[in-house]
Formats: C-alpha cells, structure tokens, sequence
C-alpha cells in the first residue's frame, strides 16, 4: 500500500469505530485524540483491526505511533507495503 | 404488613419505558395485547437456522450514540431505552435530581453468552488466534453490565447492579428496587428487567434439546399457553423498566402513579433444576398475599407465567387451582402467548401490560388458545378476547424460572 491507501484504511477503521465523528475535516499533523473523543479503548480497536483485516502485530510500545494520522501512516508504511488494499 | 405501612414505607410505581415485540411504549403495547397482536416472527440464528422469536423494534439510537451501541451490549441498549423512557414518563425533574441517591436494579435470566458465543465465532474466522478476541468481552460480560451501561448513559452515582433470577428476574429486579427504597438505600430507583438471549444460539439450541422450543408455521401461533398443541417456548428479547419512588416523595410532587407494590414474595423450589413444583410455587403466591393482607379472591387479575411448555403450564395451573380455585373474582391471563418468552424482561413486561387495566377495567386475554387443555382449565381464565371487568383493584403477577425460582408481586390501584 502507498501511503494515500494507508491512510484510506486508517480512516476505514475509524469511520468503524468512531460512527457518529466526522473525519472529513482531520487534520493529518495534529492528534486524533485533539481532534475526537477517542479512549485507550478505541486506540485498542485500532491495532485490533489492523491485526485481523491485515495481521500486522503492534507492539505495545509502539502504540505511541499511533497519536496522529501522520505518525500512524509513517509507522505502518513499512509494515505494509507489500499489503494490497481491498 | 406492607398495607398498614407509613406513606414513606410504601413503595408506587410512577414510570414505565419499555420494549416488546408488539410495542415499544405501554400504550402500543397495551393496545396490542388488546388486540390479539402477537410480536412472534421468523428468526434465523448461526448454527440453529430457522425459527420464531420475539424480536424488539425499538430505536437504539433514541438515546445512544452509534458508538456507544457498538461498544455495549444489546442488553445494555435494552436497558438504557427502557430506564430513558421510564424516568421521561416519570415527569420527574432529571436535571434537578441527586443522581448519587438514584439506584438501578436490573433483573437478567442470564447475561455474557451473547458476547461469548460472538468472540467464539469471530475468532474461529482466524483459527481461533486468541490475539483477536476482543479488548471489549470482559466489560460487556461482566453481569452488571446492563445496569451500568444505564449508569453511564445517565450519570448516575448511586448504586447500581443487576439480579441474576432465571426467569423470575423481572419481578426479582422489582422487589429489590422496593426494599431499596424502603431501605433508604436510594430515593429514586431505576428497576425491572431486560433480556438480549434471542442473540445467543445457545438459548434456542438448549431448548431445542430439551424438547422445549416452540415451532409452529404460522409464528404469530407459535406461543400458545394452556392449548392441547402447545409445543413449547418461544425466546423472546425484550425489556420494561419502572421507576419507583416512596408514596411520600411520589405524592409531594404530584407524580402520576400507576400502582402500588403492595405485596412480593420469593422462594426456591429445591427439587429439580428445571421441573417447576406447584407447591412451592403456591406457597409463594400465598406469602405475597400475606404480606399484601389479602385474600385469593381480593384479586382481580393473576398475570401467570406460563411458557407454554406441556408440563409446566399444568404445574402453575396446579398451583393456582390451589391458591384461586374458590376465587369468583379472578380473572387469569397469560401475556407470553403474545410476545412468547422475554426471560428476564418477561415479569416486568408481563406486568406492564396488565397495570392499565386500573383504568380501562379490562383484563386481557390468553391468545390462541383454540383446544384449551383440560388439565389447564381453571376458572377465570380469559380465553382469547379481553374480558371487561367490574373494576380491577389488585394484580398478581407470577415469574417462575429455572433451579426452582419463583416470584410473585402484588400491585394495588391507587
């Protein structure tokens, strides 16, 4: 996957997660949690449904990756770009 | 004696919310019931394929957020409409409320299989790789569950926490409610009882084993108390939710009121898991008469439990040849052959459907029942049309649930 499809993915899951946000207006540079009501338990359902739709393994410690919409592509980008979006 | 009791010791009825398969307010549900609509429909479940159930129409989204439903439970969904619908009936003023003095007390048959038999399934997708069991199955099984996704909907501090009671749950949540509030525990309590288990297979596959589940090509016949060609139950989801105050508190502040819990009383069988015993089962309608100060034919209607297995409507008819059999007053009616068997909601939604009969003086009818069994023929049994009455001034409502539960509550018309 490029980094636009990571992205594309990105926000599938969390048009899952989080149904009633409008995600047309993230900002990719600032923090999803600044941006919408997001818990440590939906950060969960993030790395959940990465693991299941593409069975990539994150690490606890790289949670941390995951704040803002760039951070989360740059740190998936190597983890999936032998992965071909559905 | 709860009827010589001070007005602070009383406990009325002066909310309702509900959801049925043929109603999700009391008024469409009473309207319903006197109808002859049932709520029975085709149902198709993993592993179990086709066949009925009682499902609830109700809008989840009144009163949650889409992310919200997704994170909870059914139950919890259930509860919270019921519980947001029974305080807005209530009148009570919710914004100027001390929520940490409101309690919740939900009764559940069972809770957790739906969420378990879902994970089983989704991680058999994945070769039952454990890592993808979800981070969400212990906080939507955890048995509170449905009683604290109400406190969370809400805001509410006081105490909340469900009561596992088989399928005298509805009444077993009620009677908490009340002795909480006696109790001074709480001064505004939230309680009845909801169930999600058409969501789990298990449910209708154990009845099924036991010979137990309703089948019938026509769905809205399925549920049939008391009739020759009664074949078994049919689950049914479902939840009703009173809000329950002190006369005193009901009355200082004008509240309507829609019956008073006049008498209750619980007790266990101690002989089978699962085959109901008619004396028990009498001797608990009979200490709720106690405590009621009444006698069997001070009663206008008995609500009975029937869930149109063979053996256990002839059992509960059994008990009540012996506590009503000289009764000319008591009219007798069964709700399930509406909306089949709502398990834990099913005393509290029984009941529900009987209250306005202070008003309209209607008792309303036992459906489809077309060969009433001989063994199951009691006098006052209203069959098939609602019967109009003198006057309606005591309900008795029976649940009954398995490893020998019984239950039986009293209301009075105030």
């Amino acid at each position: 996957m490029t980094r636009d499809e990571i992205k594309l993915e990105v926000l599938d899951i969390l048009s899952d997660i989080a149904p009633d946000e409008d995600l047309s207006q993230l900002k990719d540079e600032q923090s999803f949690r600044e941006q919408m009501e997001l818990d440590s338990m939906d950060f969960l359902d993030i790395v959940m449904e990465l693991r299941k739709r593409h069975r990539i393994q994150i690490p606890e410690d790289d949670y941390v990756n995951l704040a803002s919409m760039d951070s989360t592509v740059t740190y998936l980008e190597p983890l999936m770009k032998d992965i071909q979006r559905v | 004696m709860i009827r010589s009791a001070s007005d602070d010791q009383r406990i009325v009825i002066t909310g309702i919310g509900l959801t049925a398969p043929n109603g999700d307010n009391l008024a469409d549900y009473r309207a319903a019931l006197l109808a002859g609509k049932s709520g029975v429909e085709p149902y198709n479940i993993r592993y179990v394929g086709d066949t009925l159930a009682g499902v609830c129409h109700f809008n989840e989204l009144k009163h949650q957020g889409r992310k919200d439903v997704r994170r909870g439970t059914r139950a919890g969904s259930i509860s919270i409409y019921c519980a947001r619908e029974a305080v807005a009936d209530s009148g009570i003023d919710w914004e100027a409320i001390d929520r940490e003095r409101v309690g919740v007390y939900i009764g559940l048959t069972e809770h957790g299989n739906v969420e378990t038999e879902n994970e089983v399934y989704e991680i058999s997708q994945f070769n039952y790789d454990t890592k993808v069991w979800t981070h969400h199955h212990n906080p939507r099984t955890v048995a509170n569950n449905p009683a604290g996704e109400i406190t969370l909907n809400m805001g509410i501090t006081g105490p909340h926490y469900t009561i596992g009671a088989a399928c005298a749950a509805g009444n077993a949540g009620l009677i908490q409610g009340a002795q909480m509030l006696m109790l001074e525990e709480c001064d505004f309590a939230i309680a009845g009882g909801v169930s999600e288990s058409i969501r789990t297979f298990g449910i209708f596959a154990g009845f099924a084993s036991q010979g137990a589940l309703a089948s019938n090509a026509d769905p809205t016949k399925a549920s049939r108390p008391f009739d020759r060609a009664r074949n078994g139950i049919v689950v049914s989801e479902g939840g009703c939710i009173y809000t329950l105050e002190r006369y005193s508190d009901a009355t200082k502040r004008g509240a309507k009121i829609y019956g008073e819990l006049v008498g209750w009383s619980m007790t266990s069988d101690a002989t089978d898991f699962v085959l109901p015993n008619p004396t028990q089962q009498a001797r608990c309608m009979n200490q709720a008469l106690k405590r009621a100060g009444l006698n069997a034919e001070d009663v206008d209607i008995v609500s009975t439990h029937a869930t149109a297995t063979p053996s256990g409507d002839i059992q509960e008819c059994i008990a009540l040849r012996t506590v009503f059999g000289n009764s000319k007053r008591t009219h007798i009616n069964n709700t399930k052959s509406f909306i089949g068997h709502a398990m834990g909601a099913a005393g509290s939604l029984e009941l529900a459907g009987n209250l306005p009969s202070f008003q309209d003086n209607v008792c309303h009818a036992t459906i489809n029942v077309d060969d009433l069994d001989p063994e199951c023929d009691l006098p006052g049994l209203v069959l098939n049309e609602p019967r109009e009455t003198q006057g309606i001034e005591y309900i008795l409502n029976n649940s009954f649930g398995m490893l020998g539960i019984n239950s039986a509550v009293i209301i009075k018309r105030v």
